[in-house]
């Protein structure tokens, strides 16, 4: 690789790779994201390398990032046209050549099919996962072989760093970010622009920048994909904001056990030091920035800032009392400049396209896009990128194509396992920081549960509840001491011991927890229980007034009967059940001992008449 | 600022929790020691602030002081909280008399929760204290629920030198340690340490480890080197003695 030394180099160098004979008329992007190597990518794409070298066809093969629709991988689109494979098979391959790409003929069985209209859907555009979002920041994944630096300068990358270090005086560049709103993706939703200029103003000469990429939510894989699929954008993010800040040091703590975007950050952070796009004199004889990976062990709470700079340093990951914030006083006692991997990323395209272009997406207090992890009782998961004040509704049912198997949407529960759940009765709201607050929950780094009607809310709460017991640092009281006991009282109510008076004692708990803990991570915990009280009011009293569960979740308040005229004596489920709580009087539909049923619920699944019922 | 209504100046680099102490207002405090670092983990000490950018309530032990703060240390809120996390200490603790005497004064009979019984609340003071005199024995283990302080691994501590500090500051009584013949044990730590003899009745008496740090640190008077409580005071004695039989016949 030769040197860039100044703006004109990098310039030549894109014009050069734009020309390139690679720039082939037909690139078929394989994704090789994590999700898709479960699924076997892998020898997908050596597959198609093969098959084209073997026809000698002028065709790009290019393994690229998580598009987001992990569910149906491995997931391929060929360009130009956009189209869309999914659940390819190696066996798959020599066809896709001989037939799509040879002779332009659409394969029918590898197309989507909406679940909803039954209907085959060619090109990756129409797919309505993807029709609603508008992924800014996450579609480049599809176009970059995220090894290749010039893929990424191709697609324009590095061009807004050339800008700030050509044009724009580091003020220049903190107005510009103060503009365009953006706030923080990983959670709290600070104004990025705020943060960064009280880092600038501290007086110190050593300073540090930190792109945190611990991401302990379960479920989310957001930062995770982007550090797989789009490494130079977060490197590109922290250049822009060491200049600015004046920080010739970055970190990127990234947990252990994501390999793969360990292995591309670290290829990506090589291949920029080479181009000196990192290290010494970048473009120019004035500004130098490094970046050094740290692994993180993976607790949940070293996503917190405080703890992670612990953690850094080598000490217990635990937080620090706050103030003094690590914009004064951070990294080793210096002033620390700590920001998502999201929105990191976010930071080349508003110095790019402006300020006022990107206040066009979002709401009068969130701007931009934000990205979402959609899992749970949903027919579409995978990542998805959608303008801030986005519906739930638009979300659940044009996005993720409603809840499976014809059953009714509950609730959905965001922002991790310290977010609230919002009612099926607020499907409208729109999703931004503001709205979620309002609502009792949090955007968090943007986790989505969607919940259907068998969900019990009370045994929702006491499985959040469970996360951050086993992830509460356990230094101060309240998180420590009193999430246990919220716990015991949660445990106790959907065993059918719960008393009067539960309620209360939770809510005060709630409300002291909130106010009382030292980190976010007690801050926010009583969320869960916050909100579904609030919102299921009834349910926590069927459990503790009726001993009842109406979703009949709490085994301990559910009992199965067998309805004798329903059943169609075949004797299955006496066969099934492995205690042997089934029997029958000889010719008489079978009855269950209550007594010896443990209500694992084998018989219900079963009994082919559904004569088994549950109460 | 403003504390309970009433205007003060503060030093810069004071917490709120010196600023108050100043003015004669108590706040109840577990896991601070003005000698050692803050912490921030008992919750006992929140005040609450009740203006500016990020009103609400704060450990008072480790919050800076700042130009125009309105603090409040004993409203409805703050009693409320505090209560709670006393409650809550009091159920892991129940048979710590201090935890009861605070819950005492805050007006608490029994907690309303699920009781345990253990005999440290967590307060780090210990830890904290080791590390000052730069020994660092004890430390944290694990996380929430499961936290503990303990010895590295668990294992009798090789470099305890059985100076007492933490057992002194200890707000529960957790650490106890007992001289039994040569050694001085502490169950807490799983360790014992070997008690040198008196050089003049040969009674053990003193650790040696804590004997060689003194004297590394030069923190011994030289004529004391060796000498038990007792000996020392009779040796004193006996000077005295002599110097005054000598005036009293002059
Ligand atoms: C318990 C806890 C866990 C957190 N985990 C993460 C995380 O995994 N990733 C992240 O970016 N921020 C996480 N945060 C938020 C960080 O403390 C911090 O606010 C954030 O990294 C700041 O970056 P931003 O301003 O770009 O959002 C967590 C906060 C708490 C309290
Ligand atoms: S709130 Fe929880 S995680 Fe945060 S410091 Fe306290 S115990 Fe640790
Ligand atoms: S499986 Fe169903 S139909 Fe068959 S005996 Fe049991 S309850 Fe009756
Ligand atoms: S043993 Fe005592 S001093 Fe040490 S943490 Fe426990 S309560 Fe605090
Ligand atoms: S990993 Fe392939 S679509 Fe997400
Ligand atoms: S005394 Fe302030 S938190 Fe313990």
């Amino acid at each position: 690789m030769q040197r860039i030394y100044n703006l004109q180099d990098l310039d030549d160098l894109r014009a050069e790779i734009k020309k390139r004979p690679q720039g082939k008329a037909i690139t078929i992007a394989v994704c090789n994201g994590t999700g898709c190597q479960a699924y076997g990518c892998g020898k997908v794409t050596q597959a198609f390398m093969d098959e084209v070298t073997k026809h000698g066809l002028d065709v790009e093969i290019k393994p690229t990032g998580c598009h987001g629709f992990c569910q149906s991988g491995p997931i391929t689109v060929i360009h130009p046209d956009g189209i869309f494979y999914q659940r390819i098979k190696p066996e798959d391959v020599g066809e896709i050549i001989s037939e799509t790409i040879m002779r332009n003929r659409i394969i029918q069985r590898l197309l989507y099919e909406d679940p909803l209209t039954l209907e085959k859907i060619t090109y990756e555009k129409d797919v309505p996962f993807y029709k609603k979002q508008m992924r800014i920041i996450f579609g480049n994944n599809g176009f970059i072989n995220p090894r290749n630096i010039d893929d990424y300068i191709a697609i324009g990358g590095y061009s807004a760093i050339s800008k700030v270090l050509k044009e724009m005086e580091p003020e220049e560049v903190i107005g510009e970010i103060k503009n365009s709103g953006l706030r923080g993706r990983g959670g709290a939703g600070f104004p990025t622009g705020v943060k960064w200029e009280v880092c600038r103003n501290a007086e110190e000469d050593q300073k540090y920048l930190i792109c945190n990429s611990d991401e302990g939510d379960p479920g989310a894989y957001m930062d995770r994909s982007l550090l797989e699929g789009n490494p130079h954008s977060v490197i590109e993010g922290m250049l822009i904001g060491a200049y600015t800040i004046g920080a010739p040091k970055g970190f990127i703590y990234v947990r252990h056990e994501y390999p793969l975007a360990v292995k591309n950050i670290s290829f990506a952070i090589s291949q920029a030091s080479e181009y000196g796009l990192l290290g010494k004199d970048i473009l120019g004889p004035s500004f130098s920035f490094d970046i050094e990976i740290i692994r993180g062990a993976g607790a949940f709470i070293c996503g917190e800032e405080t703890s992670l700079i612990a953690s850094i340093e080598g000490g217990r990951g635990e937080p620090r009392p706050r103030p003094p914030y690590p914009a004064q006083k951070g990294l080793w006692g210096k002033p620390t400049n700590i920001n998502n991997v999201e929105t990191w990323a976010n930071i080349p395209l508003i110095i790019d396209r402006g300020a006022d272009w990107y206040t066009q997406m979002g709401t009068e207090k969130s701007k931009g896009t934000k990205i979402f992890s959609l899992v749970g009782k949903i027919n579409n998961t995978g990542l998805i990128e959608v303008p801030m004040g986005i519906s739930l509704r638009e979300v659940i049912y044009e996005i993720g194509g409603g809840i499976p198997g014809g059953k009714k949407f509950k609730a959905i529960q965001t922002g991790g396992p310290s977010g609230g759940c919002i009612p099926a009765a607020m499907l409208d709201l729109p999703i931004d920081y503001e709205g979620l607050t309002a609502a009792g929950s949090i955007m968090g780094s943007g986790g989505l549960v969607v919940m259907d009607e068998d969900t019990c809310m009370v045994d929702v709460a006491k499985y959040f509840l469970k996360f951050t017991v086993d992830e509460s640092c356990g230094l101060c009281t309240p998180c420590r001491e009193g999430i246990k006991q919220m716990l015991h009282l949660l445990t106790r109510i959907t065993e059918g011991k719960g008393k009067e008076g539960d309620i209360e004692l939770l809510e005060e708990l709630c409300q002291a927890i909130k106010d009382a803990s030292l980190c976010g991570l007690g801050g926010t915990a009583p969320n869960p229980v916050l909100s579904t009280l609030r919102y299921f009011p009834e349910e926590y009293q069927a459990h503790i007034k009726d001993k009842r569960c109406p979703a009949k979740v709490c085994r301990p308040l559910i009992r199965y009967q067998i309805d004798a005229e329903k059943c169609v004596i075949c004797g299955l489920c006496i066969e099934s059940c492995p205690e042997g709580a089934i029997a029958s009087e000889a010719g008489e539909s079978p009855t269950i001992n209550l007594d010896k049923c443990i209500k694992c619920g084998i018989c219900l699944d079963t009994c082919p008449s559904e004569a088994i019922i549950v109460q | 600022m403003i504390v309970n209504n009433q205007e003060i100046e503060a030093k810069e680099d004071s917490t709120l929790l010196q600023a108050a102490s100043a003015m004669g207002i108590v706040i109840p405090t577990l896991c601070f020691h003005e000698a050692l670092g803050p912490h921030g983990s008992c919750r006992v000490c929140l005040v609450e602030i009740v203006n500016g950018a990020r009103p609400g309530l704060v450990a008072s032990c480790t919050y800076p002081v700042e130009e125009g703060l309105v603090v409040e240390t004993n409203n409805t809120k703050v009693l409320k909280t505090r209560r709670i996390m006393v409650e809550l200490l009091l159920a892991r603790c129940p048979d710590s008399t201090k935890i009861r005497g605070l819950a005492n004064d805050l007006g608490i009979a029994e907690p309303r929760f699920d009781k345990e019984n253990e005999s440290c609340i967590l307060c780090g003071l210990c830890v904290r204290v080791c590390r000052e005199i730069g020994i660092n024995s004890v430390g944290f283990i694990q996380r929430g629920t499961n936290r503990e302080v303990t010895t590295p691994f668990q294992k009798p501590s090789e470099v305890c030198l059985g100076c007492q500090a933490c057992a002194f500051l200890c707000p529960t009584g957790a650490i106890k340690f007992e001289d039994v013949a040569e050694e001085r044990k502490v169950e807490k730590w799983k360790t014992s340490i070997k008690l040198q003899r008196c050089s003049s009745c040969s009674r053990p008496f003193f650790p040696e480890p804590l004997q060689l740090y003194l004297k590394e640190k030069e923190l011994l008077v030289p004529e004391n080197i060796g000498l038990c409580e007792v000996c020392r005071r009779k040796s004193l004695g006996s000077r005295l003695a002599s110097i005054l039989s000598r005036k009293s016949t002059v």
